[in-house]
């Protein structure tokens, strides 16, 4: 198998599996299969697909700078995979929101109203919502024929995968209580992924001159 | 020296549930008919030093809700406790080694007997009560837990408080070794709580030293520590150190790390938004994944015993 084969006959399943790894075990706890949720579920397995959605937008932004680093340029093949899959966490993130815990599908007394009160005063929530929008005009987008019609607007229209991660690790800082450890790791690491972009940026503008 | 108070019952001396339950029943009726001097002699409270021991001579109270309580599990393994972590189960797990014996607690300040006093004599004048009470935590999640105390009212009164005490304060104990939390500054330590005077002397102040007609677990604050059920769970200050009469308002420590968020009073109030979350329903604890939120009561249900304590207060400035 060469390089090309390697990624698309084993790199990808096995990424396509680890991906789907969380959700998978998330469900299963929730229904009790593989162990069991937190005293408060709803809030443990809303949190759960918050966390990896964060944890993916990062790995995602880090494809690029590895590739660079490392020359592996095969690399780029796991990036659509991996943004569809934060695509995925993040909307699950906001269906468990909405379905459970606003509840929609489970409570009689729902009303939108509360649902945009939320959307729009509590800002943290506006954050998220934002972030879900970007990834959703981003996963419409997403197939190699769109890419082509589009050309270069689609560039543009996929530069807010950075914009996601800043919004993604916003709405995660602003949410947390008290204890902002957790929030800060995430910050770091993506000022390191944007920072190396402007680096790579600074030192083309620099060679040009 | 250590001194240690030896649990002076043994477990098969205990009183059987049956008889537990018959003599709930009796006092129930002995205070109906109006002769709660049936309930028998004032019990001096004993907590033994022991987890998990059965706590003898526990009184009923008619301020406890019929609301079924929480499991053992629930309200013993999903918490807040700072001192031992962030986490909810951070303080179930990293609470075990904690041995809250010996004890002692300090009264200072406008007050005729102060001083420092053993943990067992701190308690002993007092009775052993059972409250079951609704608790709602600033973070819009709730339990119905069945704490054993004794009255805080009874407490401030035996400590004969002079005209000069407005406020009491409390802290918790401040000792990074044997409460890991405290080695990070997530808040100022100790931690710190207060209440006016009329709000300590409220009949639902409680004192609680178990759960569960037991000893208090070390994750819920062994082995004292403060139950306020009209206002939010923070103000339930655990590991009690500390009490002391003041005439200003003390700085209690979620208003030191965020005033615009958390206020002096942080009485359950579902019209006052906390700024970054609504605070007008919350979710029950133990109603697992498919159960709606419920509407948040004023002062988490307990209007009736506690909503004239602020008559002319504006509770929107003062949260």
């Amino acid at each position: 198998m060469n390089t090309l084969q390697k990624v698309r006959f084993v790199g990808k399943p096995l990424v396509f599996l680890l991906c789907l790894l969380p959700a998978a075990l998330a469900v299963g706890d929730a229904f009790g299969i593989t162990g069991q949720l937190s005293a408060n579920p709803v809030e443990d397995i809303l949190d759960r697909f918050g966390n990896w959605a964060i944890r993916l937008i990062m790995i995602t932004l880090a494809v690029t700078p590895l590739r660079r680093i490392t020359g592996w340029n095969w690399l780029i093949r796991f990036r659509r995979m991996l943004g569809l899959f934060t695509f995925f966490y993040v909307l699950m993130h906001f269906l468990i929101w909405l379905l459970l815990d606003r509840g929609l599908a489970v409570d009689p007394a729902f009303q939108w109203a509360a649902v945009l009160e939320d959307l729009t005063e509590r800002p943290f929530i506006a954050i998220g919502f934002t972030a879900l929008l970007l990834l959703t005009a981003m996963a419409a987008t997403s197939t190699a024929g769109i890419r082509r019609r589009m050309g270069r607007r689609w560039d543009k229209l996929h530069y807010s995968a950075y914009v996601v991660g800043i919004l993604g690790v916003w709405h995660y800082w602003w949410q947390v209580k008290k204890d902002t450890s957790d929030a800060w790791i995430y910050a770091v690491i993506l000022a390191v992924l944007l920072g190396y972009r402007l680096f790579l940026r600074w030192r083309k503008a620099s060679r040009g001159h | 020296m250590l001194i240690k108070n030896p649990p002076d019952i043994r477990p098969s001396e205990i009183t059987s549930k049956a008889n537990y339950l018959n003599r709930r029943t009796f006092i129930r009726a002995g205070s109906i008919a109006g002769a709660s001097i049936l309930a028998g002699p004032a019990a001096a409270a004993v907590v033994p030093d022991e987890s998990r021991a059965k706590l003898p001579g526990i009184v009923e109270s008619e301020f406890s809700t019929d609301e079924t309580p929480n499991s053992y599990e629930d309200v013993t393994g999903y918490n807040n406790f700072y001192e031992f972590g962030t986490g909810k189960e951070d303080p179930a797990r990293y609470s075990k080694e904690f041995d809250a014996r010996p004890w002692s607690i300090t009264v200072d300040g406008h007050a005729e007997k102060t001083g420092t006093f053993h943990f067992e004599d701190f308690i002993k004048p007092f009775d052993l009560e059972e409250r079951i009470y609704r608790m709602r935590c600033v973070e819009a999640w709730s339990m119905v837990i069945p704490w054993v105390g004794i009255s805080l009212a009874d407490v401030v009164k035996h400590h004969q408080p002079t005209s000069k005490a407005k406020y009491i304060a409390f802290e918790t104990l401040h000792d990074p070794v044997r409460m890991p939390g405290q080695r990070r500054r997530v808040l100022e330590w100790p931690y710190r709580e207060g209440l006016t005077i009329a709000e300590a002397t409220n009949p639902l102040a409680i004192l609680a030293v178990g759960v569960f007609g037991e000893t208090l677990p070390n994750q819920n604050g062994a082995p004292i520590r403060l139950v306020v059920p009209w206002k939010y769970g923070f103000k339930g200050i655990k590991s009690i150190v500390r009490m002391s009469f003041v005439e200003k308002q003390p700085d209690v420590s979620w208003r030191m790390a965020a005033a615009n968020e958390y206020g002096f009073y942080a009485n359950v109030n579902p019209e006052v938004d906390h700024p970054r979350w609504s605070q007008a329903s919350e979710r029950a604890i133990g109603g697992g994944l498919f159960a709606p939120r419920k509407p948040t009561l004023m002062f988490n249900g307990y209007g009736e015993q506690v909503a004239h304590l602020y008559d002319g207060l504006d509770l929107r400035k003062n949260f």
